[in-house]
């Protein structure tokens, strides 16, 4: 089958940008294209970066091997000089003869010269391509004045270009009231005429130039007030005129004042060709910017295709940064009162104009204009394109929430999914967010690949970073804190996939997720994760535990290690108070009080450790899990069993809850506290978890601690009774356990948690997950699993063997230690 | 140059899989790893030369970076060392001391 034939006329921005769509549409076509320029299209719209430094490489469209890659033949350097329309052929200026089906015309404008004596003269010039350019930059060597003829926007961008060649004394020449009449009012172009004052720019306001003065080149423009202006360049930008001297030739309809007519399918008055970017006419308006260029070729690649669909007219809005100062117009920037009300902000210390208009009833937002400060254009552009309804205080738009209730609906993410984004790319906020969901991508760059978004003007660059940004968040992907190089996942997600996966085995979890053989910082939080999801004895896998679990004993100084056992809610007995001293004395033990209701006993030898907690565990003792990341202690008060004031027993249910959560695995060690009444005597609200006893029931507080950086526990329920302290209480530390990253402790994790406290009290006391009925469950049967440690290696020689210091001096304890005597015991040598 | 001396250490099932214990030769203190994961043995100094503690052979072992490089980290403050070459990998200037490993008919031997 044949391809139909479809040839490009010009080879500029919107040409390639059709090329580049009908390609990624449809394969069968056949495309050539005839460029007047020697090179590839490059971006016009940064042409002043030339001058700053960029190559015309570096401004290309695309890659040299593009067009070949994409099966599109090129001819540059060769304009099409003829169509013949009644046989549908074209001649090019190399000879060249072709015929096609489809006709594109993207021929551009060129610079509007204006009938002036002398504009023939050398020195003068316009500003359009690189040609120019080059011409520019040769003759600038030689100057040291130089004037732009012409306010505009292109004008002020000629303006910088003639400032980064060098020439000293820069002026700008405007026949209206205002600089960039177009886009800004004669407030907003005082503020910019100042501040482009401060760049060396001189600015002419209402000058009407009758000549250019000189002998064969330019030595001054003469104006018909009788001043003049000495000059060694001029560069003329009063504007563009559509390229339709070819279409004219062959009988198309063009306007009155130039430009190809088209219809809303971008068609000419042939039907096979078509017209699109700065050449085209539609409804009496030549589009003098990129982002509706675009979008014409968009709209003609669609149709080829068969697709169904028009151009509506474009919105002109821009933001751009002139001469370092930003400028931008959005929406109707004109309109006065009374159709409207408008709000202005005018600052002339920093040269700053905002202007928003909006609707009588203070609802919607119509245009503004924004000088020197562009940030929120994006925001106000996509408020105005999507009607949506303003706040209260529409003025905190331009001027920033000051104090008070931030303005609802203000943030990227309320905006509804169908909000165009890049007008550019025609890239929406939804697009960005599911290449965020759906494929991963999170940076700019990324993003320009994926989507396209950014890759036009550059504009909604900020925005299209707040929509990565945002997007990731709400699907709570914002902060990845991997575990260490030998894996991408951070805690949680590790977690879902051992369980996931059902994934028993450190070395499994390795070869599964993780590359690498491991380190110490990967190896303890995983042991934790498996000792928490299949409740197994730490020992089987020692050798991944830091060395406090390994040798379930916390290191000291000296190497040698402490032995804590637990007492819940430090009650204790006589009998057994006797024993600890006892094993202390046998092995020669420093004891001290800890901080926790409970006793320490420092300085022993790895060797002596099972044969002391045997004797512990003979006298009912258990594993307080000091070395671990896991319940320590729930501390009381005495409470109402002797306490005046106490209003329940508080050391019972103490002793409860710590007998519930003792050998809980968790991101970070837990504390708790009850206090039997309101002085809080067990300090519970300084702890993880804490209780204190009300007239009528139980106030639970949680995620608060102690240590380096102390944080006060907040107030989760009140007055709640046993069972649902207990309750709330599985349900906290599950969730904290499932969702916390490793050596997270509670305070931290809730820090960090959007929404807060409000938030976590939904899911734990409203159940606002739906998932209360699995955590509890799932706590129940770690509860139900525990078994304590030492008593499984007292009663097991192979693992008592590991307590050994040398393997193959079993007996001897390491000679290394040493002691230094302390009051009445001991303390280790110091480093 | 002394010949490196052969010495019998202990039989490859008192050193953990994937961790270490710490033998005594002639009253120096060495640390045995037993890499199962690469099937690699590796002996070093027991001592930690940070704060001077007999530790090492209590560490966690691992690589680090893209060529995998076999370390074992300190249990008192992670100071972490190339088990190849004895370096410090945690930025400082202490090395530690390596030896040569052979394993024969389950027995592990240090050369010294």
């Amino acid at each position: 089958m044949i391809k139909p034939i479809v040839i490009v006329v010009g080879n500029g921005m919107v040409g390639y940008k059709f090329c580049e769509k009908l390609r990624a549409k449809s394969a069968e076509f056949e495309i050539i294209v005839f460029g007047e320029e020697p090179r590839r299209a490059y971006d016009r719209v940064h042409l002043s970066e030339y001058f700053a430094g960029k190559t015309a490489e570096d401004l290309s469209m695309c890659t040299a091997t593009w067009y070949a890659e994409n099966n599109i033949t090129l001819h540059l350097g060769d304009p099409i000089t003829e169509i013949i329309r009644s046989t549908k052929t074209i001649n090019s200026q190399k000879g060249i003869v072709l015929k096609y089906d489809y006709l594109i015309m993207a021929t551009g404008s060129a610079a509007f010269v204006p009938n002036l004596p002398g504009v023939e003269k050398e020195g003068v010039f316009v500003y359009r391509t690189i040609e120019d350019l080059d011409l520019m930059k040769a003759w600038a060597a030689k100057s040291k004045s130089g004037a732009i003829m012409g306010g505009g926007l292109l004008g002020l961008e000629a303006a910088k270009a003639l400032i980064d060649l060098g020439i000293e004394e820069t002026h700008v020449i405007e026949f209206a009231p205002r600089l960039m009449p177009r886009q800004i009012d004669s407030a907003g172009s005082a503020i910019l005429q100042q501040k482009l004052a401060t760049f060396g720019l001189t600015v002419h306001l209402n000058k009407n130039t009758s000549y250019i003065a000189g002998d064969h080149k330019i030595e001054a423009l003469k104006f018909n007030d009788d001043t003049e202006l000495p000059l060694d360049m001029l560069v003329i930008s009063a504007g563009i005129r559509p390229r339709d001297e070819l279409a004219k030739l062959c009988g198309l309809e063009v306007g009155l004042r130039g430009g190809i007519v088209v219809n809303q399918s971008l068609q000419t008055s042939d039907p096979s060709i078509f017209a699109i970017g700065e050449c085209a006419l539609y409804d009496q308006m030549i589009y003098g910017l990129i982002a509706p260029g675009y979008e014409m070729a968009e709209v003609v690649a669609a149709n080829l295709c068969n697709a169904q669909k028009q151009f509506n007219g474009f919105d002109m809005s821009t933001k751009l940064k002139l001469i370092g100062v930003d400028v931008a117009s959005f929406g109707d920037a004109f309109i006065t009162e009374p159709d409207c009300r408008t709000i202005i902000f005018e600052d002339t210390h920093k040269g700053v104009y905002k202007r928003i208009n909006i609707s009588n009833d203070g609802q919607q937002l119509l245009g503004g204009i924004l000088i020197g400060d562009a940030e929120a254009y994006s925001m106000l552009l996509q408020t105005v394109n999507n009607k949506i309804v303003l706040p209260p205080n529409p003025e905190d738009l331009i001027l920033g929430s000051r104090g008070g209730a931030t303005a609802e609906g203000a943030g990227v993410m309320n905006l509804p999914d169908e909000a165009l984004v890049c007008s550019c790319e025609a890239v929406t906020k939804g697009d960005i967010c599911s290449a965020v969901m759906e494929q991963d991508i999170t940076t700019i760059d990324g993003m320009k690949k994926c989507t396209k978004a950014g890759t036009g003007c550059g504009g909604c660059i900020p925005m299209v970073k707040d929509i990565i940004t945002g997007t990731l968040k709400e699907n709570g992907k914002y902060i990845k804190n991997v575990i260490c190089e030998h894996f991408d996942y951070s805690r949680q997600e590790l977690l879902d996939l051992i369980r996931i996966n059902k994934i028993k085995t450190y070395d499994q979890v390795l070869d599964t997720f993780g590359k690498g053989d491991g380190c110490e910082s990967c190896k303890p939080p995983i042991a934790s994760m498996l000792a928490g999801l299949w409740n197994e004895v730490i020992l089987k896998q020692d050798t991944i535990q830091d060395s406090n679990d390994r040798y379930l004993a916390n290191i000291q100084k000296g190497g040698t290690y402490s032995v804590v056992p637990r007492i819940p809610g430090g009650e204790i007995t006589a009998d057994k108070l006797i024993v600890i001293g006892q094993v202390a004395k046998e092995y020669n033990l420093y004891t001290k009080i800890t901080g926790g209701q409970r006793i320490d006993l420092f300085g022993a030898h790895v060797m002596d450790l099972p044969a002391i907690w045997e004797k512990l565990i003979d006298a009912g003792f258990e594993s307080g899990h000091a070395y671990g990341k896991s319940l320590r202690t729930v501390k009381s008060c005495v409470g109402s069993t002797w306490c005046r004031f106490g209003l329940h027993d508080s050391v019972s249910f103490a002793i409860e809850i710590e007998n519930r959560y003792k050998g809980l695995r968790s991101p970070h060690k837990l504390k708790g506290g009850v206090s039997g009444c309101v002085r809080e005597c067990a300090e519970a609200q300084a702890k993880d978890f804490g209780l204190i006893a009300t007239e009528k029931g139980w106030n639970l507080y949680i995620c608060g601690n102690g240590g380096s950086k102390p944080q006060h526990a907040q107030l989760l329920a009140t007055d709640i009774n046993e069972a649902t302290c207990i309750q709330y209480l599985d349900r906290f530390l599950m969730f904290y356990i499932k969702t916390a990253d490793t050596l997270t402790r509670t305070a931290t994790w809730l820090n960090k948690m959007d929404g807060g406290m409000s938030y976590l009290k939904n899911v734990i006391v409203n159940d606002s997950l739906g998932i209360c009925q699995s955590l509890e469950e799932e706590i129940a049967q770690l509860i139900q699993g525990y078994t304590c440690e030492w008593k499984e290696v007292v009663d097991n020689q192979n693992l008592k063997k590991k307590f050994n210091h040398f393997v193959n001096a079993p007996n001897e304890k390491d000679p290394s230690i040493k002691f230094e005597p302390l009051r009445e015991q001991k303390q280790a040598a110091a480093w | 140059m002394t010949q490196t001396q052969w010495i019998l250490a202990c039989n490859t099932t008192d050193i953990p899989e994937n961790g270490g214990a710490c033998v005594k030769i002639n009253d120096e203190q060495i640390a045995v790893f037993n890499f199962t994961r690469r099937g690699e043995w590796y002996a070093t100094q027991n001592l930690c030369p940070h704060k001077q503690q007999m530790a090492l052979s209590r560490g966690m072992i691992g690589s680090a970076g893209d060529a995998c490089e076999p370390k074992v980290a300190c249990p008192f403050h992670k100071k972490t060392f190339s088990l190849l070459t004895g370096e410090c990998l945690s930025g400082d200037e202490c090395a530690i001391k390596t030896y040569p490993v052979k394993v024969l008919d389950g027995e592990v031997w240090l050369g010294v």
